[in-house]
């Protein structure tokens, strides 16, 4: 009986998706074309760009969670695409941020948390062997040791608000995603969120350091 | 062949105004005000100081209101009145068994037994009302009678208790009105037939009022006439499920409280498990020291096992410890939905992610408290800290406002990224550095220009409303108005604006 469940728990880890998805205009910027389960991925700001990341693998029937982030807007999760009955949030663990996660990190796909303090090394390497044990992947809002790869949103433009009028219909801004396998840093023009709410890719800028060569 | 159409011989006992009672023994009232308990707009019961003033059973609220104007009015609950009610019935139970309850504050019991045993029926009917003068009840009033309804209609006898001798049930039952029969309809009819009286109805031709009135009707003549040949079904008393433990001296910790409930919690899910059940929904109750009660529902999205026991006890003694600023001396478990212990057995192979998950975060749950976990449910309203509604793990969602209604006045999309739970207090300026505000029309003072938060100023490179939103015009307590902006600074730093009447500013949101 027992071999029997081992059997099918090991059959259930085999379907297990290798990696987890993101939304199309991410997976071309990122190292590999998905999150790394295991792996711990930093963002600058919580904001729509971290709603974007935990949508893709909500909607494939993941759990996801929130850890340390009161002010998360849930409506704009829910518009974002995320399934909001299987968003768990923790708005406040205070100083059991650590163990939180760790706890999660058993049952949840993706886990953002805002890390209440500096986390170290050790306890960074401790959680990471569990994420990996899980197949659970990290968004952290603020720094993190040795994180598989840097999120960085820069020159926001809204549109849609003049001077007394119109109301916001969307934000074009640049994303760049500094990989520590990757030397170069790929970045992409994106709608972050568009009307809808939603991630849209506008145009991929070429890579940073493009090499020259000769045409005609 | 007669004797056994013989109605038998029945107690009824009647606590008069039994709602009203109920309501004062729940919410701490006193039944010596004048209150009454109204369901649909009608008045279903009311106190003796209420009824002095001219309020009546089935008087419309307003009229109640129009003869006592200092009148309470309170909403119906029968469970309430149920819940109330049973421990009293197990108290009866405990002086004759085999009581119905006909309704919450009305009982019947076939009186041959406890006549033989007490030596009459006066003083089997003495034992009851003996028992239930110690259990505190003031008022009570007796019928016996042949037959549950003539037994009834005694017991409504203003005689504390008043004896029908047997036989005589038509005698006593032939002056009473004919709305006693408790058919509206007929109630109506018979007076406008010339029938005002039971005993006028029963001398009617059986065949005729079959005739003319159907099975119901020719139920009625027979109980008009006394021949009530309804038995007595007295209720199967219920299981006793509920634990609870008493602590002497009171304990202060939580920690104590929790580990000295952990037998309690074991012995409550095992008596559960003797009848095959799980309990999926309990009610935990605290008395501390000096009287203090804290009764609260918990739900579970499976079932309870005696470490969820515990760990709600303990929330529940967390919440309310600033409260409560006695020692807890009881604490009882109570089930108040149950499930077949089948449906909750695990599957062979393990029964899927959920349980996984629910497990984990009951393990979070145990170490931040019931409301550390939570999931979101968007609700109704216009404000965007209102619409989303934090449910702690495995409860229910309480009172949101309806989702599915337009709100107008509610931001479009997209909506932003962060919402601040209090609105974070913002300033913004005009060109000449004074502060912007909307007067009463809507109009704003200045364009808006720089933005201060926190103490930093940034100058707004573009801004677009007022949009006003005015809620509960009609009630000046919960009256909100406020004039809604979207705010974008130098550093494209969208804002979702807040300014109300006084001209102060606060942000509700940030777009990121």
């Amino acid at each position: 009986m027992r071999q029997l469940r081992a059997q099918a728990d090991s059959q259930a880890e085999d379907a297990r998706p290798r990696r987890l998805p993101v939304p199309p205009g991410l997976a071309g910027l990122l190292p590999d074309a998905g999150l790394r389960p295991g792996s711990a991925y930093t963002l600058d700001t919580a904001g729509v760009l971290l709603l974007a990341l935990l949508a893709e693998p909500s909607r494939a029937g993941s759990w996801c969670g929130a850890v340390g982030l009161p002010e998360l807007g849930a409506e704009a999760a829910g518009q974002a695409g995320v399934a909001l009955d299987r968003l768990v949030l923790v708005p406040a663990p205070g100083r059991r941020w650590l163990s939180v996660v760790a706890a999660l990190a058993e049952v949840l796909s993706v886990i953002a948390v805002h890390p209440g303090n500096a986390v170290s090394p050790a306890d960074a390497a401790r959680l990471a062997a569990r994420l990996r044990d899980r197949g659970a992947a990290l968004l952290v809002v603020g720094e993190w040791p040795r994180a598989e790869a840097a999120l960085r949103v820069d020159a926001p433009r809204w549109s849609g608000v003049g001077a007394g009028h119109g109301h916001l219909t969307g934000r074009e801004a640049t994303l760049t995603i500094t990989s520590r396998r990757d030397p170069r840093p790929r970045s992409a023009r994106l709608l972050l969120p568009g009307a809808d709410g939603r991630l849209n890719v506008v145009a991929p800028l070429a890579p940073a350091a493009g090499r020259l060569r000769a045409v005609g | 062949m007669a004797g056994s159409t013989q109605p038998a011989r029945c107690c009824v006992l009647w606590f008069p105004e039994w709602p009203v009672t109920a309501w004062a023994q729940a919410e701490g009232g006193s039944v010596g005000d004048p209150v009454a308990v109204v369901e649909a707009n009608r008045v279903v019961s009311c106190s003796a100081s209420a009824h002095a003033e001219g309020v009546r059973s089935g008087q419309r609220r307003r009229e109640a209101q129009t003869c006592c104007p200092a009148l309470q009015v309170v909403p119906a609950d029968t469970d309430r009145d149920h819940r109330l009610f049973t421990p009293l019935v197990d108290r009866l139970e405990q002086v004759s068994p085999g009581i119905q309850v006909i309704r919450p504050g009305l009982v019947a019991l076939r009186m041959r037994g406890p006549a033989r045993y007490y030596g009459g029926e006066k003083p089997a009917v003495a034992a009851l009302l003996a028992a239930m003068t110690d259990a505190g009840v003031t008022e009570l009033r007796a019928g016996i009678a042949d037959g549950v309804f003539t037994a009834e209609q005694a017991a409504y006898d203003p005689e504390p208790v008043r004896v029908v001798p047997p036989g005589m049930a038509a005698d006593f039952l032939a002056p009473l009105p004919v709305s006693r029969l408790g058919d509206a309809e007929l109630a109506d009819l018979l007076p406008r037939l010339g029938v005002h009286r039971l005993g006028e109805f029963a001398t009617l031709d059986a065949e005729l009022v079959r005739d003319r009135f159907g099975e119901r009707g020719a139920r009625l003549h027979d109980l008009a006439g006394g021949r009530d040949s309804r038995p007595i079904q007295p209720r199967v008393p219920p299981l006793d499920l509920a634990r609870q433990v008493e602590f002497s001296p009171p304990l202060d910790l939580v920690d104590q409280v929790a580990f000295a409930v952990r037998a309690t919690a074991e012995s409550f899910t095992a008596g559960l498990a003797e009848h095959h059940l799980v309990c999926t929904e309990m009610r935990v109750g605290l008395v501390a020291e000096e009287g203090e009660r804290s009764e609260r529902v918990w739900l579970h999205p499976a079932a309870f096992d005696p470490a969820a026991i515990v760990d709600r006890v303990r929330w529940q003694v967390q919440a309310v410890g600033s409260q409560i600023g006695s020692g807890v001396v009881r604490v009882r478990l109570e089930p108040v939905a149950v499930d077949a212990v089948a449906h909750h057995t695990p599957g062979l192979f393990g029964t899927g992610p959920d349980e996984r998950v629910h497990h984990a975060l009951s393990r979070v749950q145990a170490m931040l408290g019931a409301d550390g976990v939570a999931t979101a449910v968007i609700g109704g309203g216009r404000w965007l800290a209102e619409r989303q509604v934090l449910v702690p793990w495995g409860d229910r969602v309480v009172s949101s406002l309806p989702p599915d209604r337009p709100w107008p006045g509610h931001v479009p999309a997209p909506l932003p990224a962060t919402v601040f739970g209090d609105p974070r207090d913002m300033a913004v300026l005009a060109a000449d550095g004074s502060g912007v505000c909307v007067d009463g029309r809507g109009v704003l003072s200045a364009p808006p220009a720089v933005l201060v938060d926190a103490g930093r100023h940034r100058p707004i490179t573009a801004w677009a409303g007022p949009w006003p939103m005015d809620e509960h015009t009609w009630d000046p307590a919960r009256r909100r108005r406020a004039h809604r902006f979207q705010v974008i600074d130098d550093a494209q730093t969208a804002w979702l604006l807040l300014c109300d009447d006084a001209g102060r500013w606060r942000a509700e949101g940030r777009y990121d």
